[in-house]
């Protein structure tokens, strides 16, 4: 009994950390595309962000100097797409397509060429990452059955950036929610013209909404980097900026659903590597990728409006061009 | 907020061109505060124009905009809301998924955060609901509002900014005439409280029931003020049409055949649950051109569509040559073109060619399946291309060259090459909309010359047209159309622009004694 | 005279804009180079000979080329009808099932001259049916075929890994691969094929694959130029209202496009599969859906533009192997980011330079008009 909830609770605790890039990112993809801006390239801001991350943190031996330039980096894609479609109205997902092929490219080869570790970063240590922080009385509880495992092995024990990622869903809530600058996001992907005629500025709104997006990416990339590993691996993302993207789409673009989907996600993911080989009543065997393409299948299932409706912002997608 | 008599507004020598088109010629307005002043004119008369540049999404060419005495540069929305000008657009500018205090927030927040803001826009609100009569839920989403409702949320937005000049385009061509009377008992209560009122309309009974002033607008130029108590109607319908010479177009008397097309109760509902087409029947007969006249967005268009194939009708049917159509047995746009139905759409941009394509691509366009056309596999290029040559030709399209992209031609070029694909093909029923919109002169004759052979060669013609002078040219008889419904039928040779423009204007007083006649 | 042209020639339009959106890759690829400390010219000119310069590096050429080309017109079939079919990959990849499933069933017993043909249909076969759901979906269920298509991508790379793994896998092996096809009916190398006319050409992995894909680049151009079927796919692709005036059938035109779209991908399992691996195994379609988009859009998503996109990508992908073996300091990754640049600027940027050049060509051609 206790070794089944001590595994619980491990298992659990493995989902918290495979789930926190999948909620940066996904937060991420919900503010840019309430403003109206599809934003496919959220693997590709978060591959960015995770090596830039990496590389300044293995430079200055910080992970906060890491943490900025993981964000900077990301920022600055988030800003090419912004160039591109807002700007110049390009197509949304061929922007973001390039930016995940650069950004998959460019790691790699700036990475081998820096460092010559076939594109890995040094691998980093002490201060360079950010470490686990462990609450106050966590060694002492333990070994309290139970309570204590769940103070010790759950809540405490990560690293600064989880309890961040944790914190920003809150934080998007009430932006988007209680602020005048969330009400004219979601007004901006739903009728840019009604927020035009409002004297507000379509283009500065979406502007603003992929600043916040590529600083979530960026933070994703760096906790992958320099908090959840020692360094930067080449692909090290893998798909989890669209694992994001699904769960966005899953969470119907709001905060709290959204951090289930991503949960549920990660804890598929985590599940995923335990349950291998082992028989389960009335299922069977279940498969490992049975488990990882679940994510996928259920958006497919979603989008198909099978499972309740998931409906979009409806100007997302759409360059605004004013005509009267 | 200005003293009463006092100009709220004056524009002063205004111009603006689109491209080739002069859209404000030398437009001067005055408007005194506290006073509700219309502004009447055709559909591209420039009112619209003329408030947009008002408002600030355009910028005029030359011209100057005075408030309260001052001049004042409007160079967007922003400074048109901060000099006090407010407007209700004709398609609301409402986020649908937003709440109605959300929607009246927007763009006024009052702080960084939402909750003060939310707060005192709810308590003004009650203020101006009381104060105007503007009732509504300040909860409800306003997707789910009527249409009479999401319209005053739009005058809330407006006085919530503290907007002391209300512009309202076209408000109430999406109401129902109770909705009206309670707009305009609302703008009475506004001028009441020393706001001035600007109403843009084509209703001249409108002018008539509330406005103090009226301004007429013709092809760009403001050619008259009155005030209303000093005009009439008829005044107003001559100054809006103007004294333009009738283009004659030489025709004999019809001599109208079998009914080829029967619509008999025809009902379209559309996405947004609003009845476009309401019970509509008529006959359609070999030999006669049938002109339905109307405002624009009176059920014209659901009407073209329904016929045409390309939306079902919720209600009532359809009879053409024998086949029935109706909810259940719908006819898809290509069934029709079988049963010699062709259709020369309203706008040909959106729906009568695809721009990219070539023009022998586009005078293919719902004849792609003809054997003329295509073999079992392959497309006979080199026979579309002559046939285009052909029709190039005999239509005189220039320049007659069948590579160039559809776009390339101008407005008459690319419509000739429109009929020329419908009407060679010698349908027996002919659905023609808007035939000389963007049209220059030359062709304008041209199209009616042929649409009147088509006539004498025995093809009933069905014309949907806003240029009222067009329906009179050319109809044998004359339908006019009022909010989805049939409201009046004249006789070609009968009828004048006079009659039938008090009509379409009038005809929301015609339709509630025809109902209650019949009831 | 008669009025002022108001739109670009279209030798600007669609000559030169396109070929200075690539050189603006190229040329932010070269300046990278140069920030890595490498030559930017030479590296160039190594490309250039590793790609073309004796008779084997244009074999490796021309064999990614036929891949490209494959996934480059997929992307086009699709964009002509509007629809952006990002999920080249999973349809490839599944593509291969087929295949592999065709051979693993009937290897032993059908002839090559028999076996082709299965392949072939297989390959589209099962390329279309990946496409299909997403089109379907697309078409009656309105979800947006972006993100279902790339869902199918994940989906598709799961359900093969499970499929080697645990099911096709070889019997006592240990690597995910299915056994070796009988090697009768393999798809013959290009330089076995030219032997039997006596023409000798050093080994590559180039096989007949590359002929079929050239027979599918006039199959497309027949198809979309020259049948009402394409007329009907650019129709609705260009102008959905005017298709429906028209009297097509949208919802049936999109299925129809997305899994003809999802077949060519499909066709890249012809070459990886029949030509070279000669056995189903993983990843082996990996970054060429992707590339394709790419292709498609230097090509302007004409056939004839995809042919030589897909050599330019091919020479890139031959001639980046070759750089990486000889300089250190590159790997194939340099392909990689030039490929996301040329999507940046001959896809997400193609506007970019559109106003200015229509600035710069009216400011060169009104006040002259004597000399037009």
């Amino acid at each position: 009994m206790a070794e089944d909830f001590l595994l619980m609770i491990l298992t659990l605790d493995a989902t918290i950390r495979v789930s926190v890039p999948l909620i940066l990112c996904a937060l991420a993809g919900l503010v840019v595309e309430r403003s109206g801006v599809i934003d496919i390239g959220l693997e590709g801001k978060m591959l960015a962000g995770a090596f830039a991350a990496a590389t300044a943190a293995a430079l200055s031996g910080s992970a906060w100097v890491g943490l900025l330039g993981g964000i900077g980096v990301s920022v600055m894609l988030a800003m090419l797409h912004g160039f591109a479609t807002i700007t110049h109205r390009g197509n949304q997902i061929v922007s973001g397509v390039a930016i995940n092929i650069l950004a998959s490219g460019l790691t790699v080869l700036l990475g081998i060429s820096w460092f010559q570790m076939g594109g890995q970063t040094p691998p980093l240590t002490g201060a360079a990452r950010f470490s686990s922080l462990s609450f106050p009385g966590a060694d002492a509880v333990a070994d309290v059955p139970l309570l204590g495992h769940l103070y010790s092995e759950l809540l405490s024990g990560h690293n600064v950036l989880v309890y961040l990622a944790f914190l920003t869903v809150p934080a998007v809530w009430w932006l988007v929610y209680r602020t005048r600058f969330g009400l004219r996001l979601r007004a901006t992907g739903e009728n840019p013209a009604a927020v035009d005629t409002a004297g507000i500025s379509v283009v500065r709104m979406r502007y603003l909404a992929l600043i916040i997006c590529g600083i979530l990416c960026g933070i994703a990339g760096a906790y992958l980097s320099t908090g959840h590993g020692a360094g930067f691996l080449r692909e090290m993302t893998a798909g989890k900026g669209f694992i994001a993207l699904a769960a966005m789409i899953f969470g119907k673009w709001r905060p709290v659903p959204v951090l289930f989907a991503c949960l549920l996600f990660g804890f598929l993911d985590a599940i995923a590597i335990r349950l291998q080989g082992v028989e389960l009543p009335v299922i069977g065997e279940m498969s490992v990728q049975f488990i990882q393409a679940l994510p996928y299948i259920l958006t497919v299932v979603l989008l198909a409006g099978f499972i309740g409706r998931a409906i979009a912002p409806k100007a997302s997608g759409i360059p605004y061009v004013k005509e009267h | 907020m200005t003293t009463p008599g006092a100009p709220a507004l004056e524009l002063r020598g205004i111009n603006k061109h689109f491209g080739p088109v002069h859209a404000n010629r030398d437009v001067n307005l005055s408007v005194r505060g506290g006073t509700i002043h219309g502004i009447v004119g055709e559909n591209g008369a420039g009112k619209s124009t003329l408030m947009s540049i008002l408002y600030g999404f355009y910028q005029a060419d030359s011209g100057q905009i005075e408030i309260a005495g001052t001049p004042t540069a409007i160079d967007g929305p922003e400074d048109a809301l901060a000099a006090g000008i407010g407007m209700v657009h004709q398609h609301f500018m409402l986020v649908d998924n937003f709440s109605v205090l959300e929607n009246i927030l927007l763009g006024a927040e009052g702080g960084a955060l939402l909750a003060g803001g939310l707060a005192a826009a709810r308590a003004e609100v009650t203020r101006l609901e009381a104060e105007y009569g503007l009732e509504v839920d300040p909860d409800a989403v306003v997707g789910e509002l009527a249409v009479g409702l999401r319209q005053r949320v739009e005058l809330l937005k407006a006085l919530y900014r503290g907007a002391n000049i209300l512009i309202l385009d076209e408000p109430t061509g999406v109401l129902t005439p109770q909705e009206a009377d309670r707009l305009f008992e609302i703008l009475r209560a506004m001028r009441a409280q020393g706001v001035t009122v600007i109403l843009i309309t084509h209703k001249l009974q409108e002018i008539m029931a509330i406005t103090d002033n009226v301004s007429v607008m013709r092809a760009g130029e403001m050619v008259a003020h009155r005030e209303t108590a000093q005009t009439t109607r008829e005044e107003l319908a001559e100054l809006m049409v103007g004294r333009q010479v009738l283009l004659r177009v030489e025709k004999t008397a019809a001599q109208p055949g079998d009914v080829v097309l029967a619509a008999d109760g025809l009902t379209r509902i559309d996405d947004a649950g609003v009845m476009r087409l309401d019970h509509v029947s008529f006959q359609l007969r070999a030999g006669e051109i049938v002109g339905v006249a109307g405002v624009t967005g009176n059920g014209q268009s659901e009407l073209l569509a329904v016929l045409s194939g390309i939306q079902a009708p919720d209600d009532g049917r359809l009879t053409v040559h024998g086949r029935v159509v109706d909810a259940d047995h719908p006819c898809d746009p290509a069934e029709m073109r079988q049963l010699n139905l062709a259709h020369v759409p309203e706008d040909r941009q959106r729906m009568g060619l695809i721009s990219p394509f070539a023009a022998w691509e586009t005078t293919i366009l719902g004849y792609h399946h003809d054997p003329a056309y295509t073999g079992t596999v392959l497309l006979k290029t080199d026979a579309i291309i002559a046939d285009t040559d052909g029709k190039m030709s005999r239509f005189d399209v220039r320049p007659p060259n069948p590579q160039l992209a559809s776009d390339s031609f101008s407005g008459g070029n690319q419509q000739k090459l429109v009929l020329a694909r419908e009407i060679e093909r010698q349908p027996e029923i002919l659905l023609v909309g808007q035939p000389t919109r963007g049209v220059d002169i030359g062709a304008i004759e041209f199209i009616h010359r042929q649409l009147i052979q088509m006539r004498d060669g025995g093809c009933g013609v069905l014309l949907v047209s806003v240029e009222l002078e067009e329906i009179l040219s050319l109809s044998d008889r004359i339908l006019v159309m009022f909010e989805g419904r049939i409201v009046g039928e004249v006789d070609g040779a009968d009828a004048d622009a006079r009659t039938i423009g008090l009509m379409m204007a009038n005809a929301h007083e015609t339709a509630a004694e025809t109902k209650a006649g019949v009831v | 005279m008669a009025s002022a042209p108001d739109k670009l020639p279209a030798w600007v339009d669609i000559g030169l804009l396109p070929v200075i959106n690539v050189a603006l890759a190229f040329m932010v690829s070269g300046l990278l180079i140069a920030a890595l400390g490498q030559d930017p010219f030479e590296a160039t000119w190594v490309m250039i000979r590793g790609a073309f310069g004796y008779e084997e590096s244009l074999g490796y050429t021309f064999y990614y080329t036929t891949n490209f080309v494959f996934t480059g017109l997929a992307v086009a079939v699709a964009f002509h009808a509007g629809l952006f079919n990002i999920g080249g990959e999973g349809q490839a990849y599944i593509g291969g099932l087929g295949v592999g499933l065709a051979f693993l069933a009937l290897d032993q017993y059908l002839p090559f001259a028999l076996m082709l043909p299965i392949c072939i249909i297989a390959a589209a076969l099962f390329g279309a049916g990946w496409a299909y759901i997403p089109a379907y979906l697309q078409a009656k269920r309105g979800s947006h075929i972006v993100i279902t298509t790339i869902m199918f991508n994940f989906i598709a790379a799961s359900l093969m890994v499970y499929l080697l793994v645990n099911v096709m896998i070889q019997p006592g092996q240990m690597s995910p691969e299915t056994r070796e096809f009988n090697s009768a009916t393999w798809l013959p190398y290009m330089h076995e094929a030219l032997a039997w006319f006596g023409v000798e050409v050093a080994q590559s992995p180039l096989n007949l694959s590359i002929i079929w894909a050239l027979i599918c680049c006039v199959l497309v151009w027949g198809l979309i130029w020259h049948t009402r079927w394409g007329y009907e796919i650019r129709a609705v692709g260009a102008n959905m209202s005017a298709a429906v005036y028209a009297g097509m059938p949208p919802a049936r035109i999109i299925i129809v496009t997305m899994c003809i779209s999802g077949a060519l991908s499909g066709f890249v399992a012809i070459n990886e599969i029949m030509g070279v691996h000669h056995k189903l195994l993983l990843d082996f379609a990996a970054g060429y859906g992707f590339t394709g988009i790419a292709v498609s859009l230097m090509g302007r998503n004409h056939p004839v533009g995809i042919v030589l996109a897909g050599l330019l990508f091919g020479a890139l992908y031959q001639g980046g192997a070759e750089l990486a073996f000889e300089n250190s300091a590159f790997t194939p990754d340099l392909i990689v980011v030039i490929q996301g640049l040329v999507v940046l600027f001959s896809g997400a940027l193609s506007y970019m330079l559109r106003g200015p050049a229509e600035r710069l060509y009216f400011a060169l051609a009104t006040p002259k008009p004597a000399e037009a």
